[in-house]
């Protein structure tokens, strides 16, 4: 039971983590339309520069206080990101109005490409350390109801936490201030949000500013758990299932589905896996996924797909 | 007229184009190329880079110190990503130039599979030192393949040599339960065969955790460790899975004491962002460690970095996996060294003589030590027969800031591997139609 | 000027419903196919028929079957990759053992196999749609990745998971050196080529771009989407399957499921977009593109380098690569978002109406 316990609480924590990079996804293609395929390409361009920085900040000042040289970084980091988001809309998406929907992923995984080299370019391609004193023992919890007790994960937790506050803050964001209802104009319809005088370009801009800073705190997140090296890139695939599980335009289905993710192919693999030789947990996620698309083809919280002819 | 105009036209043109064939070749016979597939790019970047810096070091060094009888080494690198077919495109390339490719060491268990096809028809050595197919030891049947020095069988002989000292006896290892955590490709599963073989002679159980490329996600993996509470863990990771892994066992409360990793999961990128949290943590060491005083690093600081032409950062020189590939390197170099004893020093070798070398590779001690490899290595004594030439190795344990050796020298147990070895060759070569060679092939 | 249809007057259906009405047009293509198979192999080294020819001709095949099924009916897949796997394991256990197995049927049977597993894994489609279904197709991707490192009867237990083929033979002919290989390779693209022209002119062809284009319509007009979407996702598997077998049989010798891997699919799914959907003349485009261009950036830059005297390292010349790539890529969409194709044949307009522009 305990061990059933731990392997639950961990989908759960792991879920959420899923979560956070999939609600970058989520973000942009709900104001743009655009399947960023870049979302994983941001979160390693991220988590690479916020490690850099906070290593070269003490050295270019010579002080020694990591919180400030953090702080510094995570600045640094999301001027960055900002930088890109303008770039990306510069650069790329003004040209790339009303194309196909495939024609707009291609273009998100030539980002992609373009910062996977611009990042290694810059920032090296060795596994850096990100060092914002997450704590990394385990704790022991609920010794006197199980036997043995159930492992926490500290950093997990904290991690877990960070993400929630993320998303309440998001969700705040989009609910209460004029901007995030701008964006919610944009998302359910370009043309109108226009016609009432919402400048579309500079909403652009702003999503793919958030969406940059979900990339960093999921960057930080995961760079201190994993370090910052190129195989973050990769957590956009284990995202992936998740935001179709959820619906490609919903922010709680990125979290619902993260958590169902999550869950789903922990458990997968510990209980399921030794049968089959395991290691079935990422095409599980995908199938788990593929299983309830069946049912409810947009996902479980997306807008219902009605075609017209 | 005009048809003898055209002969004398074409024969002169013929003797020019031959001249100008034939210079290069005379040009090259005081050069000896050396191809480097490296990954300085991508997902295992940090562990490529050190691997490529220290085998061009060691060719800078050999020039520097003469180069092999006179020869000069020249060499190019190419960027495999640690991809199959980039890798395969890249031999393509390489192969020819400079008067032909000495020998190529792919530094990638998927594209030694398949230069592993194409290198008999081209007759180049691939040398794959610690790393590879195992059975390619058997050079009967895999003429062109060298894992040099260590196979990852014999390797994960030692492993369980070293628990069974540990526990006191191979006896002492009945009933207890090993786990493989393993990078899910050809490479992590070499050593399955093997433990496998092992737990049926000692009775110890073992259990198989693979872990998905590019092995940043091992929750569910170590979840099950912390379930199964097995007596030791085996790692067979290479790039981030390796740090990964060191840091799930933290975070579920795994003793890092009780882990033991291949030579490619024992090396500072590996540990040094875990830092204490990889305190206690063990590796094979296949044969050398971190080696920051041997005499040869000391050459390659005094006579490459001291003129400024190291080709990577000055802390890297002596680290473990900058030693693997100046090992890697000298072991090609002297391969060169024997070849030419036999086709005349100070030549041009070709790769079918280089081949030759490297199965007459012959270094005792005294020669190791003259290289500046004392301490570091054991002698190495190929043969036509055996591709592998020593089968020494000891474990390395991270004290929080650099590798230490914590245990004597292992011998891998003939016993044990070489049925093995015959046995997976010999299926090999039934189903390639491959007649192996006999010893009197091998004098030719 | 050159490139005039005035005069030519067709007398019968049959003529004006060629392949090729334009004979200008029929006698260029007769003339490449000619140059690939007599003057190619008179003109090119090893290096240019291993490391590009080769891979250029499989992979274009590849991305034929893609473009059939993304290009034509409009179902976008992530999961190519897993269908070229299946081609080339289920092409090794056919020749390994079946005795007396064919080499040539080994991989046509492979191709058979994976169109089978590929109408298995098109039955969501009939569901799912869009993005959602790009991202369902990697269920494939991940599932044969994983079943081909785990089940060892497919590998026939070989201890590491790799498998190999070696004495390649055709009837009598022994495919060993590269020429022969490129011919193998080039005699069955132009085959399935000229196949593929032929099914998507024909009514099946028309059935998938009618459910391409709005498969409501389509259904409305009595197109059965059931029958359309799965004899795309079949058609595109045999030719996908049948690239993945010569992948490994003719290109790489031995093969783990790493060579096709989620990158695999990338690959050929840009391949199809940057080539220009919907247009098999727009995969051999996008292949070449996608095949040559890092490598002649890889060895470019390095001589780039060299003329300002700079000495490039090779992380940064893999760097700058990566970059450039993604940078044309961008590039290529925002200039001609219907890809090359679409580029070439505007050209066709233009030297139709040249010199005169009206």
């Amino acid at each position: 039971m305990s061990f059933f316990l731990e392997t639950l609480l961990g989908g759960l924590m792991s879920g959420m983590l899923y979560s956070l990079v999939a609600l970058g996804f989520v973000l942009i293609y709900k104001a743009s339309g655009v399947f960023n395929f870049a979302q994983g390409a941001m979160v390693l361009f991220a988590a690479l520069s916020m490690a850099r920085f906070s290593e070269w900040i003490p050295q270019w000042l010579g002080m020694d206080n990591l919180f400030m040289a953090n702080l510094l970084a995570f600045a640094i980091s999301v001027v960055v990101m900002f930088t890109v988001a303008w770039l990306v809309e510069r650069l790329v998406l003004r040209h790339l109005v009303n194309q196909e929907g495939a024609t707009l992923l291609m273009a998100t995984l030539g980002i992609a490409y373009f910062l996977d080299g611009v990042g290694q370019t810059i920032f090296g391609s060795d596994i850096y350390k990100i060092d914002v004193g997450m704590p990394k023992e385990p704790v022991m919890m609920l010794e006197n109801i199980f036997e043995g007790g159930i492992l926490i994960n500290k950093e997990d937790f904290v991690a877990a936490f960070i993400s929630a506050l993320l998303v309440v803050a998001l969700s705040i964001f989009f609910q209460k201030t004029a901007t995030g209802r701008a964006l919610r104009a944009v998302a359910d319809d370009h043309q109108a949000a226009q016609s009432i005088g919402i400048p579309l370009d500079r909403i652009w801009v702003i999503v793919w500013c958030v969406a940059g800073i979900t990339a960093l705190v999921a960057g930080i997140i995961w760079g201190s758990k994993l370090g910052a090296q190129f195989s973050l890139s990769t957590v956009a695939l284990r995202a992936l299932p998740v935001v179709i599980l959820g619906g490609l335009t919903s922010v709680p289905g990125a979290i619902i589905g993260g958590l169902i993710i999550g869950v789903g192919e922990k458990i997968s693999e510990v209980y399921l896996g030794p049968m089959v030789g395991g290691g079935i947990e990422i095409w599980f996620a995908y199938m788990l996924a593929l299983m309830f698309l069946l049912f409810r083809p947009q996902g479980l919280f997306g807008e219902k797909i009605i075609d017209r002819v | 007229m005009n048809l003898r105009k055209l002969a004398v036209a074409a024969s002169v043109a013929a003797i020019g184009l031959s001249a100008a064939l034939t210079t290069p070749a005379a040009f090259a016979a005081e050069e000896q190329f050396f191809p480097v597939l490296a990954y300085r790019t991508g997902a295992y970047a940090p562990n490529g880079a050190p691997w490529a810096n220290g085998f061009v070091d060691y060719m800078k060094l050999t020039n520097a110190r003469g180069g092999v009888n006179g020869v000069k080494l020249i060499w190019e690198e190419c960027e495999t990503g640690y991809a199959t077919d980039r890798g395969v495109e890249c031999y393509e390339r390489l192969k020819g130039k400079h008067g032909g490719a000495t020998a190529v060491q792919p530094l990638s268990t998927g594209i030694t599979f398949a230069l592993t096809e194409k290198a008999p028809g081209d007759k180049i050595p691939v040398i794959t030192a610690g790393y590879g197919r195992s059975e390619s030891q058997n050079g009967a049947v895999f003429g062109w393949n060298f894992p040099l020095v260590g196979t990852y069988w014999m390797g994960a002989d030692v492993l369980v040599q070293h628990i069974a000292k540990k526990e006191g006896g191979f006896d002492k290892l009945k009933g207890k339960k090993v786990a493989l955590v393993y990078h899910d490709s050809p490479y992590g599963k070499e050593p399955i065969a093997l433990l496998q073989e092992r737990a049926k002679m000692h009775g110890f159980e073992v259990q198989l955790l693979p872990v998905a490329h590019p092995g940043v996600e091992q929750k569910a993996t170590w979840l099950q460790i912390r379930q199964s509470k097995p007596d030791y863990v085996f790692l067979w990771g290479w790039g981030v899975m390796n740090s990964t892994s060191i840091k799930e066992a933290q975070a579920t409360g795994y003793p890092r004491e009780k882990m033991y990793g291949v030579w490619w999961s024992g090396a500072e990128p590996d540990v040094k962002d875990v830092g204490d949290g990889a305190k206690g943590y063990n590796a094979l060491a296949m044969q050398h460690g971190a080696e920051p005083n041997a005499k040869v690093i000391k050459d390659v600081l005094s006579l490459v970095h001291a003129k400024g032409q190291g080709t990577g950062p000055k802390e890297e020189v002596g680290q473990v996996l900058y030693m693997r590939g100046l090992i890697s390197a000298m072991l090609q170099v002297e391969g060169v060294r024997a070849a030419q004893g036999r086709y005349g020093k100070g030549k041009h070798i070709t790769g079918e003589q280089m081949r030759w070398g490297l199965e007459n590779i012959s270094l005792d001690q005294k020669a190791l030590d003259a290289l500046g490899f004392a301490g570091v290595m054991r002698p190495v004594q190929t043969s036509c027969l055996d591709h592998m030439g020593s089968a020494w190795a000891r474990i390395h344990t991270w004290d929080g800031k650099k590798w230490n050796f914590s245990s004597d020298w292992y011998q891998g147990d003939e016993k044990v591997l070489r049925p093995m070895v015959m046995l997976a060759s010999s299926k090999y070569a039934e189903e390639k139609k491959i007649k192996p060679r006999t010893p009197e092939d091998c004098k030719k | 000027m050159f490139y005039r249809e005035n005069g030519q007057f067709k007398t019968s259906y049959q003529a004006d419903q060629q392949i090729f009405p334009i004979p200008q047009d029929r006698w260029v293509i007769l003339g490449i196919v000619a140059f690939a198979f007599f003057g190619i192999p008179l003109l090119v080294d090893e290096y240019l028929f291993r490391a590009i020819l080769i891979p250029f001709l499989i992979l274009s095949l590849a991305a034929l079957g893609v473009n059939i099924l993304v290009g034509y009916c409009g179902q976008i897949t992530l999961g190519a990759g897993a269908f070229m796997a299946v081609g080339a394991y289920a092409a090794y256990n056919f020749l390994i053992r079946v005795s007396g197995m064919p080499m040539l049927g080994a991989i046509l049977l492979g191709g058979i196999t994976a169109a089978l597993v590929g109408i298995v894994f098109g039955i969501p489609s009939l569901r799912v749609r869009g993005l959602y279904l790009a991202v369902a197709t990697l269920a494939a991707q991940f599932f044969w990745d994983w079943a081909f490192l785990r089940v060892k009867w497919f590998t026939n237990d070989a201890s590491s998971g790799s498998v190999s083929v070696a004495n390649l033979q055709l009837f009598n002919w022994s495919i060993e050196s590269p020429t022969d290989k490129y011919l193998f390779c080039l005699g069955i693209l132009v085959v399935l080529g000229l196949m593929a022209k032929n099914l998507v002119r024909g009514s099946i062809g028309r059935q998938w771009m009618a459910i391409r284009d709005m498969d409501v319509a389509a259904t409305v007009i009595g197109i059965r989407p059931l029958y359309a979407k799965l004899s795309a996702f079949a058609v595109s598997s045999f030719y996908v399957g049948v690239a993945g077998g010569l992948w490994g049989f003719v290109h790489l010798g031995s093969w783990e499921p790493a060579a096709f891997s989620i990158d695999r699919s990338f690959q050929l799914l840009f391949m199809v977009i940057i080539g220009g959907m919907g247009s098999i003349v727009g995969s051999f485009f996008g292949a070449a593109f996608i095949v040559i261009l890092p490598i002649f950036l890889n060895q470019m830059l390095p001589l780039v380098g060299g003329l300002f005297g700079l000495e490039v390292s090779i992380a940064l010349v893999s760097h700058v690569e990566i970059m450039i790539f993604g940078a044309l890529i961008i590039f290529f969409l925002i200039v001609e978002p219907h890809g090359i194709a679409r580029l070439w044949s505007t050209a066709r307009e233009k030297l139709r109406l040249w010199p005169f522009p009206h």
